[in-house]
């Protein structure tokens, strides 16, 4: 039987494992150093703020595994010798394999920063980081303050966890706006100035210079490029993630920032795959990077990995894009492609509107000329994914999106619904005549049955 | 500041609190003569017997709350028995039971500061506790922040996550419970504090099952402010909570005391959205009687329960699923949604909890289904024994078991442990049936929105139905359970609006997947196909 060895019990090599099993009978091992059991990343922040319990965090119960005839070894793979296909692990095993899937994932950055090797001083990834962040920072007693280095997803989160203990954080965010390479500057303000509602000491356009330590060799305050020197007991370095793949340096497998791949997610050497956050595309995708740092990505390698290794070689194919975070209380959604004022392509046109006292807005992206719609952000209002894929692909022109933007709405019901003011809004800017079309169940279902 | 005045609001609360569950034990009973005769009578008792002996052992005797009088008048009642049994003076039997009338009695001779100052103990009990958890409740305004999930140390706090408090609570809770259905002498006291409440409902003192309906009244109002403030970013929650609250507070509470009141025909009152199999003693043979020879009123209400149970109630769940009446119209969905709501996370996900709820719910259905044709036979066959078993100890085991165990002590007594709709799960006959309806002819579904779920698990943790919410969520599958009440807090909580309730076309509600939206169309199809 031929055996297939999965290095990273993460969302990606999961999901190939689950999908393997689905379509063939091979016999399946993870090895992960990590946990025992898979997790959710991306639900680390619930723990510490007591929503939810470790446990919660794991979406298959711990028969699951067995059932399926999928092995969990736990492990740290030091070395891959692809002439003899065997792991070397860090406790000297060797583990033999027919077919390797790299899922590594990432590890935080870190840009050589003086000190950022200190004591008290972590990233948010891993359990252990959260582990860590409940023994450097269980209370504002222990923790008097904490500094968080790099304005992206991460960062935000782990200022609103520290919060939630009534740690006073200091957020420094090299950008001039939070987050404003990503997000069009109406809804980098937004986010701005939720931050400062919040009571975190934001500071954009700051960078960290260096970590002082006391005697203990404990981090106990930072210093700013802006010569500030903010006491602390605790740095959160969340200046993005690249991939986690030093432990490949010498094994012969083509890296460059994470593991070479192409669109079967093959790498250079027979039968090792790469997915997930490790992988990068030897181009990239549309507008997408060649490194793809997201859930959902992670689990369509899976899937589609998995339909390759059970001998129906499936390109890597992502449909069009679509994203969501939560900054704080403000929910967030796009789809197709929104791109910040810096990013902007140049046939690229903005339609923005807010919300005039609530944190609620939205921008529309589309072509000056064609009037194609581009994407969506939204903050506040929930959008149907269904749709705006839909949409997305019929090549929809902006002035058709509002028209019909109703049916997209996905808020939970007796929600306040915004349409009317929005396409007012547009009309006047755009001396149009647009008017909101009712929410149809049909129109929402019916297109959605002959596309599947 | 507002801390302050919440550490206030719960010592005020818990003097109130303390207060009322010392009551039992507080107060002195002392009948006289003429109440004493006065019961026999009421009682219509005819054991001579049976009346000296309790005389001399009661009457002008002073008892303390603590004493429990039952024992006594049992006693009183199996010496008199045997001697009628023996004499065969069958007519001179004691048939009353010594709970219900050791209540009557302490009900008829409490004297001393308690039944003396009625207002005065309500004020120092009831009002203490509300103002005390409103001081606690409402300054959450400003304490909890801007709105959005208030979920922030669920998890690190002993009342919600299974410490002391609640252990507390629980062995409150049951206590309670327990009082209420076996010892009910022992809540005399607590009816004193509601007699003017009573009285000018339905113009009777208060029994204890009045100072229930009160107390749930009580308290799903000030816990709905709890939700109100909670959820404020949430309008589905709002409208929803206001709609439960209205017909408890309207249907369950006020509209059958006034029928008291109104002395109509039909002399009990009657809940108007209690449908049976829930209200499991519709077609029992006494109740089927009095209604039957209560004239008009009776005759309506017997055609309005088999309507709402068999038209109204299917009817719209076709519509709208289950959750229009369990989680905005019933009465045990009610305190469930209320008082319930800060326990919803301890609901067991396990595989293993949805086996056994699929046993034991469709198990109390089919009881209650088989108890209610063993007394319609009986009721038309005009005989107390049906297949050679006594109707009367079929009723009288699922009123125990089920009505009174697993509704009450059970349902409503292991919130903090077991999560708020442990009876609603396991139990409700009616949410069976509904759930039945729901599942296979429904325009409800909770859809799931593409390929947007980040496996989080945060609705799973907070459905009360213990529902994996996040198995569909995260396979892009929309959730249709028999199980799912509709609450919408799964929606609520959701980091990433995966989740919406809705109520659509049948066809493409129920959608299985393989692969999310998202990736490749031709992908999409290959896997979806097999
Ligand atoms: C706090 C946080 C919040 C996030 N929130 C979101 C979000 O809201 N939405 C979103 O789309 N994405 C989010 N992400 C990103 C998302 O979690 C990742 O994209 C995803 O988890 C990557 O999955 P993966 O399977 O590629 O790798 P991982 O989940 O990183 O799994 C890799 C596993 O491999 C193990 N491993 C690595 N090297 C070895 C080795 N040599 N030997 C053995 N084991 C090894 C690692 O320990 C790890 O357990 C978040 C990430 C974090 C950290
Ligand atoms: S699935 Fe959602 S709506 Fe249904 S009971 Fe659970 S939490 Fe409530
Ligand atoms: S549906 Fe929402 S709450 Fe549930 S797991 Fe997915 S993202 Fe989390």
């Amino acid at each position: 039987m031929e055996h297939i060895v999965i290095i990273g019990n993460g969302i990606s090599g999961v999901t190939a494992a689950r999908h393997i099993r689905k379509l063939s009978d091979k016999k399946i091992t993870i090895i992960s150093a990590e946990t025992d059991y898979f997790f959710s990343r991306t639900a680390l922040m619930y723990v510490y703020m007591g929503h939810m319990k470790f446990e919660h965090t794991q979406p298959y119960e711990n028969w699951f595994w067995k059932k399926n005839r999928i092995n969990l070894v736990k492990g740290f793979v030091e070395q891959i010798k692809h002439n003899t296909k065997t792991l070397l692990l860090s406790n000297s095993e060797e583990i033999q394999y027919d077919k390797l899937i790299i899922a590594t994932g990432s590890k935080p950055n870190k840009f050589g920063w003086p000190g950022q090797d200190l004591n008290h001083v972590q990233g948010l990834y891993s359990k252990q980081d959260l582990d860590a962040l409940e023994a450097n920072a269980p209370n504002n007693k222990v923790c008097k303050r904490a500094v968080i280095v790099g304005g992206g997803l991460i960062g935000i989160e782990m200022a609103e966890m520290l919060r939630s203990r009534n740690i006073p954080v200091t957020f420094l965010v090299r950008e001039s706006s939070f987050w404003n390479g990503v997000l069009p500057d109406g809804e980098s303000q937004l986010i701005n100035e939720h931050i400062l509602e919040h009571h975190i000491d934001l500071r954009l356009e700051t960078n960290l210079v260096e970590i002082l330590a006391d005697e203990n060799g404990k981090a106990r305050a930072v210093t700013t490029d802006k010569g500030d020197t903010i006491d602390c007991d605790i740095v959160g370095l969340t200046a993005g993630v690249s991939p986690n793949v030093n432990f490949l340096k010498e094994s012969g497998i083509e890296i460059g920032r994470g593991v070479k791949v192409n669109r079967l997610l093959e790498t250079n050497i027979k039968d090792i795959y790469a997915i997930g956050d490790c992988a990068e595309q030897h181009e990239a995708i549309g507008n997408r990077r060649p490194i793809e740092a997201v859930w959902y990505t992670g689990r369509m390698m899976g899937e589609t990995v998995a339909q390759t290794i059970c001998g129906n070689p499936t390109e890597y194919k992502p449909g069009h894009w679509f994203n969501s975070a939560k900054f704080l209380d403000l929910e967030y959604q796009t789809y197709g492609w929104v791109f910040s004022n810096k990013g902007k392509k140049e046939y690229e046109q903005h339609f923005h509107w807010r919300h005039s006292s609530e944190k609620i807005c939205v921008t529309i992206a589309f072509h000056k000329e064609t009037k194609k719609f581009l994407g969506i952000n939204t903050f506040g209002i929930r959008m149907r994914h269904e749709i705006f894929d839909r949409w997305l692909t019929e090549n929809r022109t902006i002035e058709y999106v509002l028209e019909y933007l109703k049916d997209a709405n996905f808020d939970p019901e007796f929600y306040t619904q915004y349409e009317k003011e929005i396409v007012a809004k547009f009309n006047r800017e755009f001396n149009s005549n647009i008017i909101p079309k009712k929410k149809s169940w049909k129109r929402i279902f019916t297109k959605t049955k002959a596309s599947v | 500041m507002m801390k302050a005045i919440q550490n206030i609001g719960i010592t005020i609360f818990l003097v109130g609190f303390g207060i009322f569950a010392a009551l039992p034990f507080l107060g002195n009973f002392k009948l006289n003569e003429k109440s004493f005769d006065e019961l026999i009578t009421s009682q219509g008792i005819k054991s001579e017997l049976f009346i000296e002996n309790l005389k001399s052992k009661i009457v002008d005797k002073d008892f303390s709350g603590i004493t429990s009088l039952a024992p006594i008048v049992e006693t009183a009642i199996n010496d008199a028995n045997a001697v009628h049994s023996k004499n065969k003076e069958w007519g001179k039997k004691v048939y009353a039971g010594s709970d219900d009338f050791a209540t009557a009695i302490r009900k008829k001779s409490g004297y001393g500061f308690i039944p003396e100052n009625k207002g005065l103990m309500w004020l120092i009990t009831f009002g203490l506790g509300i103002i005390g958890a409103l001081m606690f409740i409402l300054p959450q305004v400003i304490t909890l922040g801007k709105k959005g999930i208030k979920n922030d140390h669920i998890y690190h706090q002993s009342s919600t996550n299974k410490g002391w408090i609640a252990w507390l609570v629980f062995i409150f809770l049951v206590s309670f419970y327990l009082v209420l259905y076996f010892k009910s002498e022992y809540a005399v006291n607590w009816t004193y504090l509601v007699d003017s409440i009573s009285q000018s409902l339905s113009g009777n003192l208060a029994g204890h099952w009045f100072v229930y309906g009160f107390m749930y009244c009580v308290v799903m109002v000030v816990m709905a402010i709890r939700m109100y403030i909670k959820y404020r970013h949430n309008m589905y929650q709002m409208v929803r909570t206001t709609s439960v609250l209205f017909f408890q507070i309207v249907f369950a509470f006020l509209i059958p005391e006034i029928m008291v009141r109104l002395q109509l025909s039909y002399s009990k009152g009657y809940d108007f959205k209690n449908a049976f199999p829930l209200d499991y003693d519709f077609f029992f043979n006494w109740n089927l009687k009095e209604l039957i020879s209560s004239g008009g009123l009776g005759l309506f209400i017997l055609v309005w329960g088999i309507l709402l149970t068999v038209v109204i109630v299917p009817v719209m769940v076709y519509f709208f699923g289950k959750r229009w009446y369990c989680s905005w119209v019933c009465g045990c969905g009610g305190l469930a949604e209320t008082l319930g709501d800060p326990y919803r996370q301890h609901s067991s996900k396990s595989l293993f909890s949805w086996k056994v709820e699929r046993w034991l719910i469709h198990g109390v259905l089919l009881f209650a289904l088989v108890m209610t044709g063993f007394t319609l036979y009986g009721f038309f066959a005009e005989t107390g024994t049906v297949l050679g078993i006594k109707v009367q100890s079929i009723m009288n085991t699922y009123s125990f078991l089920i009505g009174a165990i697993f509704a009450g002590v059970i349902g409503t007594g292991f919130y903090p442990i077991f999560g708020n709709r442990v009876w609603c799960r396991f139990g409700c006959p009616l949410a069976a049936y509904l759930g039945f309806v729901q599942r296979f002819k429904s325009r409800f579904r909770i859809t799931t929105n593409g390929g947007q779920c980040i496996s989080c698990g945060n609705c799973s943790t907070y459905c009360e139905q213990g529902i994996d919410v996040r198995a569909y969520a995260q396979k892009g599958e929309n959730i249709v359970r028999s199980s799912c009440v509709g609450c919408g807090v799964c929606s609520a909580v959701c980091p990433r609006g995966v989740l919406k309730l809705e109520n659509g076309p049948l066809e493409g509600r129920i959608n299985p997947t393989d692969v999310l939206l998202g990736n490749d169309v031709d992908l999409m199809e290959l896997v979806n196909k097999k």
